[in-house]
């Protein structure tokens, strides 16, 4: 793992500009340490020589000093800060929109909801603590060796030696570490995990009588575990150990060193008092590098995570993209499947194959199979969430024509559809706004419209605030069988106010209670009234619905009539 | 001992001397480091003043000791206060297990993330020990050393320099972590609001993209990050305070340390040895409070923790010792399962989740109860399983009132599979014998084959919640546990499957069923479903409605009766099966190729 990304250099302005800032803070910081460690080697030094009458302007120069790296401090730590919203924001942005380009509903949502909040917060340490650091670990120790040497060779020698055999020895005992973590990683992993699988397993055990048996072995395990990590920790400690030891006989050897050459005449007071002060300064942001490497890590990790999802291909091959030439499609379109097969990018198998049917406009199909028939990927093409990757779908134009549905603008097509997915999602909104997503300009008469015919009223008049209720995330608010009723009223409205020819249903009423099941079919038959509709399903239970039923198998649809 | 924090501790309390010992070191390592300094200070202001070369000898021997010094304790105070830390994190899940395990408050841990957070919840005992208490204290010790010191040399200096250390070491991280709290508070609301917008987008891509609505769904997470992005950048200043007043604390006291000095020194009452101590104390003390901002932070976070922990471990047991009650009237005690007047509630002034409700199972019987999400089966299965306490009615088994007796000797009658039944991280013979400890690899590979497994799968290792199998084979191997379980009592055991099949896909679901009541042939079974295919097989249907039941009987009496049952049956599969009235069916010409 490399210390500073370049990705995240190279990616966001937000981090060149920190960079700079940063940078600069760290040479004023630099310079105000040099300043303060000549300052108190002057004013001893000075006291020392009997001269503290002449002192009163060092001293004071001391409490400006410190008022200074206070304020820098300060300043510093807040432009950090707030350097680090602004990456955080940038990251975030770029990866909502490349997911929300590629394929949304195929993204682990939580995993990327907590990758974008808490996930990217690892970046506030690393932004805000962990660069600053890294700079004045640069800065710090050749300034200090600079003026050491210049006032003090030997002294200069000392650390020169010593510092850079920091890093070399943290870098072996870390990799030694390392292997031997990986060694135990499945150990400790396994060992870890033990007690939240014993935990959330409880009521199982307790139904074996085993929960009391449990306790002895959670005791046995965490032992196991104390003994397993204290393995890794006694190398993984050495790191640490290496570097207090390093840094703290190197100023005790500096110390004796300046001692013995002033006892000989060879060094005056004020010299060796700075050069005693300054030594410790040029280990210290070495030290602190290393005390925040750790939490650092997180922060690369979590840039890393991000630069994964934004390195997948963009968008995935055969989504819709706008055509250049977009033809009008007709009012009441026809739409006729040749031969047409759908392959997901990555797969073998196809998920549709040789498929040959035509939906006319007013009809409704049912296409029913089992599961992975091929009923959402169906489903999918005339959503245009996929394109065709074999044979084509065709529908008729606004002139009459027959053409490709891939020249008709995504949007445009869409508009012409009500959709009535298996499990539709409501959103963290008003039941109102839920019922008006797309039309946020429908009046409040169509919102009720819509509802009273998908029988969503009484849903919604036992709600407190009636159509104002937040639904709460995921419409949790609601049951199922009433969330399929909101998600009626939805696809109502859009039947109503753009007058869209083509109805979709998706198995509407699975897992729904008789009540709410019995609701939604009778809303359903009149969405599908003079429409041109289709409905998938497992078996052929809604055949009564339906004009024509075909059945889909392996990709294949075989005709039947009602 | 109401504070969530000082029970924390007393947690830990067992292991106190180890702990202690951590401390000592961490105090030797921070003092080892100050002290260097200071012996330095002393060696160069000694040398300064010709001394002969003798007089310095011990302060060179000591510098170097205490160059090696500070390491080693420091990694001795880590090794000491993680092994410390994790001795007590061992007492502790065995605290919180055994409570957990008592109390069972299993409606409580439905969700996932609950029982996910009392596990971390659980190991901030860990943090608490190793980066909460351990740095205070080293920094007491020392501190106090220090001041020690430094008010030998020069009483104002001594009294400065602990004014320093205390505002630097208390009052900043204290006064930092509670300016903090509201930022946090906001950043959290922030976090929240942008997170939901985040997943709405996601989750209900679909949606959004079917209705047009994905650029103003983009919008709004835009929004939501907008305000995140300016609150954080609002607080920073907030958060920049505690760093900023530490460097300004720090310098302040060696400035006032070296002002007291110098004109000490002017009056005659300082040497010039002691100033050049003195500043160097000064100037090196502050490294003693450094890590302290930090476990401020932590502690804050331990106690939010522990409070939580504690929360579920004061939550009363529910069960209880009672008396048995007699066996409801009707004289003879009959076998099998009684169930009379059963109400339960999960606090008063909620609902009732079982209000009244009356059922019986007579030895061999397979009854199948039935109802909307919410109408209170899985609480019937709770008592049962006797994971509560019934608040009132009674179920009597075999004649005998099973509320009034050990929950274990209850399971010895009475198992199956709770809801969403745990496959632990091992193999599948270590699963199975969960069920039955004695069973041998020939039992348990017959059970295997009873279920629809395969019999060579016993050495395969599961993955974390069974995550290595597919849906259908985790229930399969839930339901070949349930079985493993040996027969007791005159009447063999009761076998009560809650929602057994959930989360799969009705192909799956049929299959497993179809096996599972074979399987499970001449057993008493009660059946919780919410799906209605395949239960023709059952002797008996109990419709349970909003805690109450709705409906009984055979499920060809139920099918043929108007109600619940029937209009079920008839939403889910087999749903009109009579054409549309008014439409001709039309085929258009589909053909079927390959």
């Amino acid at each position: 793992m490399r210390p500073l990304d370049p990705r995240l250099v190279r990616t966001t302005a937000a981090v060149r500009v920190h960079l700079a800032v940063t940078v600069a803070c760290g040479f004023a910081a630099t310079a105000l340490i040099l300043l303060q460690a000549w300052l108190v080697a002057r004013a001893v030094a000075g006291a020392t020589a009997g001269a503290a009458d002449a002192l009163a302007g060092t001293v004071a120069a001391v409490g400006a000093v410190a008022l200074a790296r206070a304020a820098l401090t300060y300043g510093a730590e807040t432009a950090a800060l707030r350097s680090a919203a602004r990456v955080k924001s940038d990251l975030r942005r770029r990866l909502v929109r490349h997911v929300a380009a590629a394929d949304p509903a195929a993204t682990d949502a939580g995993e990327l909801a907590t990758l974008a909040t808490r996930g990217l917060d690892a970046l506030d340490d690393y932004v805000a603590r962990y660069l600053p650091q890294l700079v004045l670990a640069a800065l710090v120790p050749l300034a200090v060796l600079v003026v050491v040497f210049r006032a003090d060779w030997i002294s200069g020698l000392v650390i020169a030696l010593t510092l850079p055999l920091i890093p070399v020895f943290m870098a072996l005992v870390g990799m030694h570490a390392e292997a031997r973590t990986r060694r135990q990683w499945h150990l400790l992993q396994r060992l870890g995990g033990h007690f939240l699988d014993v935990v959330e397993g409880l009521p199982t055990l307790a139904v074996f009588r085993r929960a009391t048996a449990e306790a002895a072995l959670i005791r046995r395990v965490t032992d196991a575990h104390r003994e397993a990590t204290m393995r890794t920790l006694r190398v993984a400690f050495l790191s640490a150990f290496v570097l207090e030891l390093l840094a703290t006989l190197a100023v005790a050897l500096v110390a004796v060193e300046i001692g013995l050459r002033l006892l000989y005449g060879r060094l005056d007071l004020e010299t060796a008092l700075l050069v005693l002060i300054l030594a410790p300064e040029a280990y210290l942001p070495v030290r602190e590098v290393g005390a925040r490497f750790h939490a650092s890590m997180e922060g690369v990790t979590a840039a890393e995570r991000v630069f994964a999802v934004l390195e997948r291909p963009a968008a995935v091959p055969g989504s819709a993209p706008a055509p250049a030439a977009p033809v009008r499609p007709a009012a009441r379109p026809s739409v006729r499947f040749a031969a047409t097969g759908l392959t997901y990018p990555g797969r073998d198998a196809p998920a549709l194959d040789g498929v040959d049917l035509t939906l006319r406009p007013g009809t409704t199909t049912l296409v029913a199979g089992r599961s992975g028939a091929g009923k959402t990927s169906l489903l999918a093409l005339l959503l245009r969430f996929a394109e065709p990757t074999a044979g084509r779908l065709l529908v008729t134009a606004a002139d009459g024509r027959e053409v490709d549905l891939a020249d008709v603008d995504p949007d445009e097509w869409r508009r012409r559809i009500a959709w009535l997915p298996q499990q539709p999602y409501l959103f963290d909104a008003s039941v109102a706004e839920n019922i008006r997503l797309g039309l946020p300009d429908a009046p409040d008469e169509a919102v009720c419209r819509a509802a009273r015919r998908a029988e969503a009223e009484d849903v919604i008049a036992a709600l407190p605030d009636g159509y104002a209720t937040p639904l709460g995330e995921r419409g949790r608010r609601l049951s199922a069988g009433q969330r399929q009723r909101i998600a009626l009223a939805r696809a109502f409205l859009r039947r109503e106010a753009l007058d869209a020819p083509i109805v979709l249903l998706d198995e509407p009423t699975a897992h729904l209670d008789p009540e709410h099941a019995a609701a939604v079919r009778a809303g359903v038959a009149r969405l599908l009234e003079g429409r041109t509709g289709v409905i998938v399903a497992h078996d052929e239970g809604w055949s009564g619905l339906a004009d024509e039923v075909v059945r889909l198998d392996g990709g294949l649809v075989g005709a039947g009539r009602v | 001992m109401s504070d969530p924090l000082l029970r924390m501790v007393a947690l830990a309390r067992p292991r106190g001397a180890r702990f202690a010992l951590g401390v000592l070191a961490g105090a030797a390592a921070t003092a080892a480091g100050v002290t260097l300094l200071v012996v330095a200070a002393w060696l160069i202001a000694t040398a300064a003043t010709s001394p002969p070369l003798t007089a310095l000898s011990v302060a060179i021997v000591a510098t170097r000791a205490l160059g090696v010094t500070r390491g080693v304790a420091r990694y001795l105070e880590r090794l000491v206060t993680h092994d410390a830390a994790l001795r007590t994190l061992a007492d502790v899940r065995a605290r919180v297990y055994e409570r957990l395990a008592r109390t069972e408050p299993v409606h409580r841990f439905r969700a996932g993330d609950l029982v996910t957070r009392l596990v971390s919840d659980t190991d901030a005992t860990q943090d608490l020990l190793v980066r909460g208490l351990t740095p205070p204290l080293a920094a007491l010790v020392t501190g106090a050393g220090v001041v020690a010191v430094s008010t030998a040399l020069l009483v104002p200096g001594g009294l400065l320099l602990a004014a320093g250390l205390v505002l630097g070491g208390v009052a900043v991280p204290v006064a930092a972590a509670a300016a903090g709290r509201a930022p946090g508070r906001r950043r959290a609301a922030g976090r929240a609001a942008l997170s939901t917008a985040l997943v709405d987008t996601l989750h209900g891509a679909p949606d959004l993209v079917a209705y047009g609505a994905m650029p103003a769904a983009l919008d709004r997470v835009d929004a939501a990050d907008a305000e995140l992005t300016r609150v954080e950048r609002r607080d920073a200043g907030l958060l920049g305070l505690g760093a900023g007043a530490s460097a300004l604390l720090a310098g302040l006291t060696l400035w006032g340390t070296l002002l007291l000095g110098v004109a000490a020194v002017r009056d005659g009452t300082l040497a010039p040895v002691p100033l050049a101590v003195l500043v160097l104390t000064a100037l090196a003390a502050f490294e003693i409070v450094a890590p302290l901002p930090g476990a401020a932070a932590r502690l804050g976070a331990v106690r939010a923790a522990g409070a939580r922990l504690f929360d579920v471990l004061d939550t009363p047991p529910s069960l209880t010792p009672r008396p048995a009650s007699p066996a409801p009237a009707g004289a003879v005690p009959r076998d099998g399962l009684q169930v009379r007047g059963l109400r339960v509630r999960y606090g008063p002034g909620e609902p009732w989740a079982l209000d009244g409700v009356d059922l019986d199972v007579p030895p061999g019987r397979r009854v199948a109860v039935v109802g909307p999400s919410g109408s209170g089966k899985s609480t019937l299965a709770a008592v049962l399983f006797r994971f509560r306490d019934p608040d009132a009615g009674t179920v009597h088994l075999d004649g005998s009132d099973v509320t009034a007796q050990p929950a274990d000797a209850v399971r010895t009658r009475i198992t199956g599979m709770p809801q969403d039944p745990h496959l632990f991280a091992s193999t599948v013979r270590e699963n199975l014998r969960l069920a039955h400890p004695e069973a041998g690899d020939a039992g348990l590979r017959a059970v295997l084959e009873r279920v629809g497994l395969d019999t060579e799968l016993l050495d395969t290792e599961v993955g974390s919640h069974g995550a290595r199998l597919s849906g259908g084979m985790r229930l399969r191997l839930a339901l070949a546990r349930a079985l493993l379980v040996p027969a007791t009592g005159r009447t063999g055991t009761l076998l009560v499957l809650d929602e057994p099949t959930t989360h799969l896909d009705q192909d799956t679901r049929d299959a497993v069923l179809d096996d599972l009541l074979a399987a499970t042939a001449g057993r008493s079974l009660i059946l919780i479903t919410h799906d209605l295919a395949a239960l023709d097989r059952m002797d008996e249907v109990v419709v349970l409605v909003d805690g109450r039941v709705r409906q009984r009987g055979t499920p060809t009496e139920l099918r043929e009766r108007p109600g619940w049952y029937r209009s079920a049956i008839r939403a889910g599969a087999g749903a009109f099966s009579a054409p549309r009235q008014g439409r001709s069916a039309t085929v258009s010409p589909v053909r079927a190729q390959r």
